[in-house]
């Protein structure tokens, strides 16, 4: 193919502006767009005129809470950013953490919890295209995908189809692209009846020399769109993602209303663009490249205009567009149309660079250059339509110091709870419906291709995923992905629960056999607004900024969703954590549940153990058993850092000397719920088990605690101080299934059906 | 020998079969792997060739319809007509009954869901003399339930072209069929991936091994005595 296209060289003299907006209508303008009064104040002084339409858009998307986190910038910045291994840090599309000898890993999490509660498909769909191609307009390789659902009770009229439509949107899109999903966590509550979440997270390979950012540098360099061809799909997507739903009365007519602003992806376009944007990393051919995400066309030429200090000018009428009716400068600056990349590069890559994106078979055109004004201005059907300072729009960004309510007091009290005589069967049956076996949701995604899942979703715990690399020393080093966030904990309290949940996630790490290295976050929340919910952001803040310094996994990369609120009612605090660690062997990583498959070698009975800290503790704030049983307590406990570290080790060690056949972290189903959902996958198993000398067997089995479950053919020898274990009794697969607690006999086959069944 | 893995846009299993043949079965049969990118004009000389997943053409139309359209597969027939081992693995598998090398169609699985987990394939004993009773080897697909008409049944029966079946059916297909041969023998099509199950380090069973092996041997065998 030969080339058709034609540089776009800024002429002498500039068209005329189009026409001004009419500030006696700012009335109805300035809701419209979601801009306050005082921020249009400041847009009157960083414009030094009143703005074009198209302009007042550009304002609207790159000052929404969505882009310019103006409610949470001033929080953010206590968060713990660096640490030996964090190779690039937040504010780049994804952070990235060394592995080993050149081999490092860019990974992001991010939410899409508005578009996917309008058009829960598409809204899934389009948050897992769009993280990828944040983590591979940096030049990795995606080699996991990872997902964080919320949705309100199961008996509630919507959450049916939200589960089913979300889960068949990130299973069509993650699928076709070829992308694994090996995890995530999935869980109902009723604080989301009127707001789901869906948090995306990608983790791919790269190369610690090979890490690009988007700069557009070099004046007369061309400015190139790649991709899909821009529609009116998601116009506003970014605003829209910074405002709170009415109540669900006027539901319907939101909807409606809302319907435009949803993107609507096309995975096989993605998975064209993903190998055509690594080819093109790979073969040097651009300076700068970035991923066309929230607002589009305007926040990927702000941001690489504004990291390099230039200016851009743009033509539109070059915009590859794919409806009937022309678009606007408006609507094209603000189309969250997906799968498009905008690129820079020298007029000599340029001919290169084109043979490339014809052998993709993409839709593409230059549309700009690098100017040296520091403005970017963009010229349509002969008009100005944009002419605005890169800097100071975004260095003149709001930034709100919130009013926020004053911090709770929290004095947690040990909660002693007689159940009298218990029907085990019966409240085990309600504690594994409540929480749910979730094969149903993760066989609709590929957990396998790639062919270096290790260990996926239905190991039920961290995913282990292997490398393979040529740029790694080890050979058999792997990188193990936990994401975790107990609501119930960080709505009894923000700051301690968001402890809590970086400590999931880091003891799934452990029981893995690994160790965490650093943490994305995607902090879902209400109207920040409201100081009560002003608060619970600033305190989880704090709580991470603990957890993660102890845990030495400093948070490098992550996103802020707020205005998660339906009416007056909002989402409990759900700061969700994705956390990256690394196993130095993959062959000796341990399962958090034995597997069919795997039991063909192990013949023999196993030991059940239980391993945690000398001083035995509980709470029964997070246990699912409370949860159930309506039982409200005060008593989620402090974190001992220093026991969590030494149990991560104690984990390990053992391991070394007697492989594990698997081990999980008890946390809310309690120690019986846990040691069943190990072994639930086959109904052929007989397990007899005591209650431990001198310990409440209600509690014991029921409460939440800090230990893990290990199943192992013997006791290490030796556990390091401050760490106990305590024999439990054994599970054999002998052909027979049993369960025997303290010598009484319950129904295995009843409970293992209400455990797959939950689901539904 | 030299095994040609083709490559359609958004066959996304391509790299897969690009890091395992020579990973787990690189020394055994001295496998070396070579690209074939879809707009070729000619077919590179292999011993063996593989169509992977994936979803070529983004499953336009129908899953594989517009891949076997490709210029390339009509020399690929000629191939196979010559006796040179094929392999169509998930999509590949749908390009080679769209492309008609091999009998029936590839539908939507019988409950319309995506579905990605271990299945106990029963590998057919003629074929297969060494491999255990069942083997567990993954699938992913939405579109995996083999159909046939009843006189393509009796055909592939009385052949013995049936070489894997689902112990316990997961998609709808026709007497649980999970992977078949073409008359000769020597193209393949099979809906489970053996190469995801051919390092037991992955997953927990390296049950995919005895199919491939089956393959490649059947290629070496063609490469001594051509």
């Amino acid at each position: 193919m030969t080339s058709t296209k034609t540089p776009v060289n800024m002429p002498q003299k500039l068209p005329a502006l189009a026409c001004l907006i009419d500030e006696s209508a700012l009335d109805t303008l300035l809701p419209k767009h979601k801009i306050a009064k005082d921020e249009y104040g400041i847009l009157r002084e960083v414009m030094g005129r009143a703005p074009t339409i198209s302009e007042l858009g550009v304002f609207s998307a790159m000052w929404s809470e969505h882009c310019s986190y103006k409610s949470s910038r001033v929080h953010l910045g206590r968060l713990p950013t660096q640490a030996q291994q964090v190779v690039v840090g937040p504010g780049e599309n994804a952070g990235v953490v060394h592995i080993d000898g050149d081999y490092c890993v860019a990974f992001k999490m991010e939410s899409h919890n508005h578009p996917s509660y309008l058009e829960p498909y598409h809204g899934a769909a389009t948050g897992v295209g769009g993280i990828m191609r944040d983590v591979f307009c940096m030049g990795a390789r995606p080699i996991a995908n990872f997902n964080c659902l919320r949705f309100g009770e199961k008996t509630h009229p919507k959450t049916k189809n939200l589960l089913e439509k979300v889960v068949d949107g990130i299973g069509d899109y993650g699928n076709c692209v070829g992308v694994p999903t090996v995890g995530g966590n999935l869980s109902f509550h009723k604080s989301y009846n009127g707001n789901c979440l869906v948090n995306a997270m990608t983790v791919g390979a790269i190369h610690k020399d090979r890490i690009f950012k988007g700069f557009a540098s070099g004046v007369g360099n061309y400015v190139i769109y790649v991709g899909s061809a821009t529609g009116r799909d998601g116009i506003h997507g970014a605003t829209m993602a910074s405002e709170s739903f009415a109540d669900s009365a006027d539901d319907k007519t939101k909807k409606s209303e809302n319907k435009t602003t949803i993107q609507v992806g096309d995975p096989f376009m993605e998975n064209i663009l993903l190998e055509a944007t690594l080819e093109i990393l790979d073969r040097n051919l651009v300076i700068g490249l970035q991923d066309m995400g929230a607002a589009g066309l305007t926040s990927s030429a702000v941001e690489m205009a504004g990291r390099a200090g230039n200016g851009l000018y743009l033509d539109f009428t070059r915009v590859p567009i794919r409806t009937k009716t022309p678009l606007t400068a408006y609507e094209l600056l603000l189309s969250e149309s997906q799968e498009r990349m905008l690129m820079v590069c020298t007029p000599e890559k340029w001919p290169e660079l084109e043979k490339l994106i014809q052998k993709w078979e993409l839709a593409y055109d230059i549309i700009g250059s690098v100017t040296d004004t520091a403005r970017m201005q963009v010229v349509f059907d002969g008009a100005l339509e944009v002419d605005i300072p890169v800097g100071p729009l975004t260095d003149a960004a709001p930034k709100y110091e919130r009013p926020m309510a004053a911090s709770p007091t929290y004095v947690a009290q040990n909660a002693q709870i007689s159940f009298g005589k218990l029907n085990w069967q019966k409240e085990l049956e309600e504690v594994l419906k409540a929480k749910p076996c979730h094969a149903d949701v993760y066989h609709r995604y590929d957990q396998h291709i790639g062919l270096r899942t290790i260990f996926g979703p239905e190991h039920q715990g961290a995913a282990v995923v292997w490398p393979q690399s040529d740029w790694t020393k080890n050979k058999d080093v792997g990188v193990v992905i936990s994401a975790a966030c107990e609501e119930d904990l960080t709505a009894e309290n923000a700051s301690l629960g968001t402890e809590h949940a970086v400590l999931k996630a880091a003891r799934m790490v452990y029981a893995a056999g690994g160790r965490p290295l650093a943490i994305t976050d995607c902090m879902n929340f209400g109207n920040p607004e409201d100081p009560q919910i002003m608060r619970q952001f600033s305190d989880s803040v704090d709580g991470m900024t603990i957890a993660c310094k102890e845990l030495d996994a400093p948070v490098i990369g992550g996103n802020v969703s707020l205005y998660n609120e339906t009416g007056s009612t909002s989402i409990h605090p759900t700061p969700m954590i994705g956390m990256v660690g690394k196993i130095e062997d993959v062959h000796r990583a341990i399962p958090a549940a034995l597997l069919g498959r795997y039991k063909k070698n192990t013949e023999k009975s196993i030991s059940v153990y239980w391993l945690g800290p000398d001083e035995w503790d509980h709470s029964w704030v997070g246990s699912i058993f409370a949860r159930v049983k309506g039982i409200k307590t005060n008593d989620l406990a402090a974190v001992d850092y220093g026991y969590e570290t030494t149990a991560g080790a104690a984990i390990h060690s053992w391991n070394e000397k007697t492989p594990l056949f698997a081990c999980r972290d008890v946390a809310s189903s309690g120690a019986l719920a846990t040691i069943l959902k190990m072994v639930a996958c086959s109904q052929k198993v007989a397990v007899h088990l005591n209650t431990p000398k001198e310990i409440d067997s209600h509690t014991f089995w029921l409460a939440r605690n800090q230990g893990y479950i290990a199943f192992a053919s013997e006791l290490a020898e030796a556990l390091p101080p401050g760490i106990k274990a305590l024999s439990l009794g054994e599970v054999s697969f002998t052909g027979t299934s049993e369960l025997r607690l303290d010598g009484q006999a319950l129904n295995m086959l009843n409970l293992h059906n209400a455990w797959k069944g939950g689901l539904r | 020998m030299r095994i040609g893995v083709f490559q359609f846009p958004a066959s996304n299993n391509f790299d897969d079969w690009m890091l395992g043949l020579p990973r787990d079965y690189g020394q055994q049969f001295s496998v070396t792997v070579q690209k074939i990118w879809h707009q070729e004009a000619e077919l590179p000389l292999c011993d063996a060739y593989i169509l992977p997943g994936g979803f070529s053409y983004g499953d336009y139309l129908r899953a594989g319809a517009i891949a076997s359209r490709s210029p390339l597969l009509l020399k690929l027939k000629v191939a196979a007509d010559a006796g040179v081992p094929i392999l169509g693995v998930c999509n590949g598998f749908q390009v080679l009954t769209e492309s008609k090398m091999l009998p029936g169609a590839l539908l939507p699985n019988a409950d319309g869901e995506f579905l990605c987990f271990y299945t106990e394939l029963i590998p057919d004993k003629s074929r297969f003399l060494l491999a255990p009773k069942t083997l567990s080897v993954p699938i992913a697909h939405g579109m995996g339930r083999y159909f046939c008409d009843q006189a393509v049944l009796e055909n592939l029966k009385n052949n013995q072209q049936i070489l894997l079946r689902y112990k316990q059916n997961p998609n709808g297909s026709t007497e649980d069929i999970a992977g078949i041969a073409n008359k000769q023998g020597n193209v393949w099509g099979m809906m489970p991936h053996p190469e995801r199950a051919s390092a037991r380090s992955i997953g927990g069973s390296s049950d995919g091994q005895w199919v491939l092996k089956e393959f490649l041997s059947m290629a070496k065998q063609r490469v001594i005595n051509p």
